[in-house]
C-alpha cells in the first residue's frame, strides 16, 4: 500500500508540474488542482498509512492518527476556495486580454507603458 | 488576569472586515471611517502591545483555552509585537492615501484590506505552522483582491500570474508542513523546538528538507532570488497603495525564516542548527546585486521601486543569514526602515503618475507638472532613505549590519557587496530623480499645472511615511535598545518554549 500511495502521490505532482509549465491557464488551473490533490495524499499520509482504524481516540481501541485527517480537511477547503479564485482571475485576463497565457508573452513586460 | 488584546489584533479587522463587506457596499464614506477607525485602533493596539512586550516576558494565548502542543496558541514576544505595529503604521499611511479615490475604482477594497490585516497579524501572532499556512493564505487571498483592483488587462494578467505562483508555493508550504508532521509528531513551533534534537538520525534527511522546503516556500514570499521573478511584476501593476501595503508583504517571508530557524532549528537543534545559513547567504547576496541592478535599469519610478524592495530583501536576508544576536538586531532596524522606505516610494510614484498625464512615472523628462517641488522633496528624502545616505534611516540600518559583521568569515564578500550596491542604488535614484525633476524643468511647456483636488491627504500619507522613517533616527537609541533585546530574546528561545508549553490554561 505505502508503494501505491506514492506512487501516487508523485505521478499527481509530476502531472501537476508539467501543467503548471504549459502557461496556459487552463492546464495551469488543473495543474494546480492535481498539485493540490497530491498535497492532500501527502499529508494524509504523514500520520501514518492504517487500515479501517477511526481517528477517534479512545482507551483500549487502536485509533489512526486524527490531526492529519484535520488539516486535510482545512487544505482542501482553502484549495477549493484558491482554484475558485484563480478559475475567476484566469477567466477575467481572457476576456481582457484576448489571450490565455499566463507568462508574460501577451502582456509584456511589466516595466514598460502607464498605468 | 486574561490578556485578551493578545487576539484583538486578528479579531478586529475580522470583524470590521464582515461589517463593511455586508453592510457599507454602498456608502463609501462610512467603511471609509469604519476602516480608517480600525487601522487607528490597530495602531493605538501595536503601541499597547509593543510596550507590553518590551518587559521581555513572552505571553501566550490559548484559543479555547486548549493548552499549548494540542491547542492553537497565539504568541506574542518582543519580535511579534513589533511587527504588529510596523504593519499598522504601513496600514494608516496606505489608507490615508486610497480614501483619495483609489478604493473607488473597484469593489470592496476596504474589506479586502481589512482581511489583509488579519492575516498579516494573524501571521505575526500564531505559533504554530499550521495556522501560519492558513493565515498566509487570508493575507494572500486579500492580496490577490487587491492586486487585480481598479481591473485593466495588464493589471488582471500580473494578477493571474502573481496568484500562480503563490498557489506554487502554498503546495510546498503543505508538503514542507507534512514532512515536519510525520517526522516530529508536531506543528507547534516550540514543541518542535523540544522535538527537533530528538529526531533519530535516520530521519534527520527528512527533518532536513522538511525545513528547507520551508525556506523556499519562504524565500518566494521574501522573493528571494532565484525566487524573486514574481515582485517586480506584480509591484509594479499593483494599484499603488496596495504596492505600499506590499511592502510587508515581503517581510513576513523575512519574520517567518527569522522565527523558524531561530526557533526550532537554531542553537539547541543537534545535528539540524543552523541549517539555513549556508543556503540564505549566498541568495541573499544575489538578491541584492540583482535588485540594485535593476534599480540601475529600471525605466519606470514604480519598477525602480520594486527592485530597490528586492534589493533591501536582499540587505535584510545577509544581515538575518549572519545569525548573530548584533546582526539580526541590525537586521530588524534595516527591516523597519525599508518597509516604511518602500511604501513612501511607492505612493510618491503614484503621486507623480497621476501628475504627468501620458507620461505616468516613466523616468523620462516631460513638461513640468504641478507640485513638482514638493514632490522632489518627498522624492529626494525617501530615495536617499532607500540607497543608505545620512541622514535617514537606511545609513544607520546598513551602518548597523556592516558593524555587526564585522567578524563573519566572509566579511570582505559582505562590505564590499553593500557598499558598491548601495552606489549602484545611489546612481539609480539619482538617474530616474534627475529625469524626473530637474530636467523637466528646463522642458518647454507645462502639463495641465492645476493644484489637484483634496491632494493634501495623498501627501499626507507619503510624509507620514517618510516622517516615520525620520522617527527611526532620532530615536535609533531607544529603538536599537529595544531590538537588541529581541534579537537577544530570539536567540535564547528557552523563555519561548517555557512560556508556550508551560502555559496550561495560562490565559485563565
Amino acid at each position: 500500500m505505502e508503494f501505491l500511495v506514492a506512487t501516487a502521490i508523485g505521478m499527481l505532482t509530476a502531472t501537476g508540474v508539467y501543467l503548471l509549465l504549459r502557461a496556459r491557464s487552463f492546464p495551469v488551473v488543473l495543474g494546480l488542482a492535481l498539485l493540490s490533490y497530491a498535497v492532500n495524499v501527502f499529508l494524509f499520509a504523514a500520520g501514518r498509512l492504517a487500515v479501517d482504524l477511526p481517528p477517534v481516540i479512545r482507551a483500549g481501541r487502536d485509533y489512526t492518527d486524527p490531526l492529519p485527517q484535520a488539516l486535510v480537511l482545512t487544505a482542501i477547503v482553502i484549495s477549493f476556495g484558491m482554484t475558485a479564485v484563480v478559475v475567476v482571475m484566469a477567466a477575467r485576463a481572457y476576456v481582457e486580454s484576448g489571450s490565455d497565457r499566463v507568462d508574460d508573452e501577451a502582456g509584456g513586460t511589466g516595466d514598460g507603458g502607464g498605468r | 488576569m486574561i490578556t485578551h488584546e493578545i487576539v484583538l489584533p486578528i479579531v478586529l479587522p475580522a470583524v470590521i472586515a464582515a461589517v463593511i463587506a455586508l453592510t457599507m457596499r454602498r456608502d463609501i464614506a462610512l467603511a471609509r471611517t469604519a476602516s480608517l477607525a480600525s487601522a487607528v485602533a490597530l495602531l493605538l493596539l501595536g503601541i499597547a502591545l509593543v510596550s507590553l512586550a518590551s518587559d521581555g516576558s513572552v505571553r501566550t494565548y490559548a484559543l479555547g483555552g486548549w493548552p499549548a502542543p494540542f491547542g492553537i496558541v497565539l504568541v506574542l514576544d518582543r519580535l511579534s509585537a513589533l511587527m504588529l505595529l510596523l504593519t499598522a503604521v504601513l496600514a494608516v499611511a496606505v489608507l490615508l492615501y486610497a480614501v483619495n479615490g483609489w478604493d473607488t475604482r473597484g469593489r470592496h477594497f476596504h474589506a479586502l484590506l481589512q482581511f489583509q490585516l488579519m492575516g498579516l497579524n494573524g501571521a505575526f501572532l500564531t505559533g504554530d505552522f499550521f495556522n501560519l499556512f492558513v493565515f498566509f493564505e487570508v493575507l494572500l487571498i486579500a492580496s490577490y483582491g487587491l492586486m487585480a483592483h481598479g481591473g485593466g488587462a495588464r493589471r488582471v494578467a500580473a494578477g493571474v500570474r502573481y496568484v500562480v505562483v503563490n498557489l506554487a508555493a502554498s503546495a510546498l508550504f503543505l508538503f514542507a508542513v507534512g514532512l515536519l508532521y510525520a517526522v516530529t509528531g508536531t506543528l507547534n513551533m516550540a514543541d518542535l523546538a523540544v522535538k527537533v534534537p530528538e529526531v533519530a538520525a535516520a530521519d534527520q534527511a527528512l527533518l532536513r528538507s522538511g525545513a528547507l522546503l520551508l525556506l523556499l516556500v519562504f524565500a518566494v514570499k521574501g522573493a528571494l532570488v532565484p525566487l524573486h521573478f514574481w515582485l517586480p511584476d506584480a509591484y509594479v501593476n499593483a494599484p499603488a497603495p496596495v504596492a505600499a501595503l506590499f511592502a510587508v508583504l515581503t517581510k513576513v517571508g523575512a519574520y517567518a525564516i527569522i522565527r523558524l530557524f531561530t526557533l526550532a532549528f537554531g542553537e539547541g537543534a543537534g545535528d539540524a542548527a543552523w541549517l539555513a545559513a549556508p543556503w540564505l547567504m549566498p541568495a541573499a547576496m544575489l538578491t541584492l546585486l540583482l535588485g540594485m541592478f535593476g534599480v540601475l535599469a529600471a525605466r519606470r519610478l514604480a519598477a525602480m521601486v520594486s527592485f530597490a524592495v528586492l534589493g533591501s530583501m536582499g540587505t535584510l536576508l545577509i544581515a538575518v543569514a549572519l545569525f548573530t544576536p548584533p546582526a539580526l538586531s541590525a537586521g530588524l532596524y534595516y527591516l523597519l526602515h525599508s518597509t516604511l522606505a518602500a511604501g513612501a516610494l511607492f505612493l510618491v510614484a503614484d503621486l507623480v503618475a497621476e501628475r504627468r498625464a501620458g507620461h505616468g512615472d516613466a523616468l523620462v523628462a516631460a513638461p513640468v507638472f504641478a507640485q513638482s517641488g514638493l514632490l522632489g522633496a518627498l522624492f529626494v528624502l525617501g530615495a536617499i532613505a532607500m540607497a543608505g545616505l545620512p541622514p535617514m534611516s537606511g545609513f544607520i540600518g546598513k551602518l548597523l549590519i556592516l558593524d555587526a559583521a564585522r567578524d563573519a568569515f566572509n566579511r570582505n564578500w559582505i562590505w564590499s557587496l553593500m557598499l558598491s550596491t548601495s552606489l549602484l542604488a545611489i546612481i539609480g535614484f539619482a538617474r530616474g530623480g534627475s529625469s524626473l525633476f530637474w530636467k523637466s524643468a528646463s522642458f518647454p511647456g507645462r502639463l495641465d499645472a492645476r493644484q489637484p483636488m483634496r491632494a493634501a491627504l495623498t501627501i499626507t500619507a507619503a510624509a507620514l511615511l517618510l516622517a516615520a522613517n525620520a522617527a527611526l533616527v532620532v530615536f535609533a537609541g531607544p529603538v536599537t535598545r529595544y531590538l537588541d533585546a529581541t534579537a537577544a530574546q530570539l536567540f535564547a528561545p528557552s523563555d519561548y518554549i517555557d512560556a508556550v508549553l508551560g502555559a496550561e490554561g495560562g490565559n485563565e
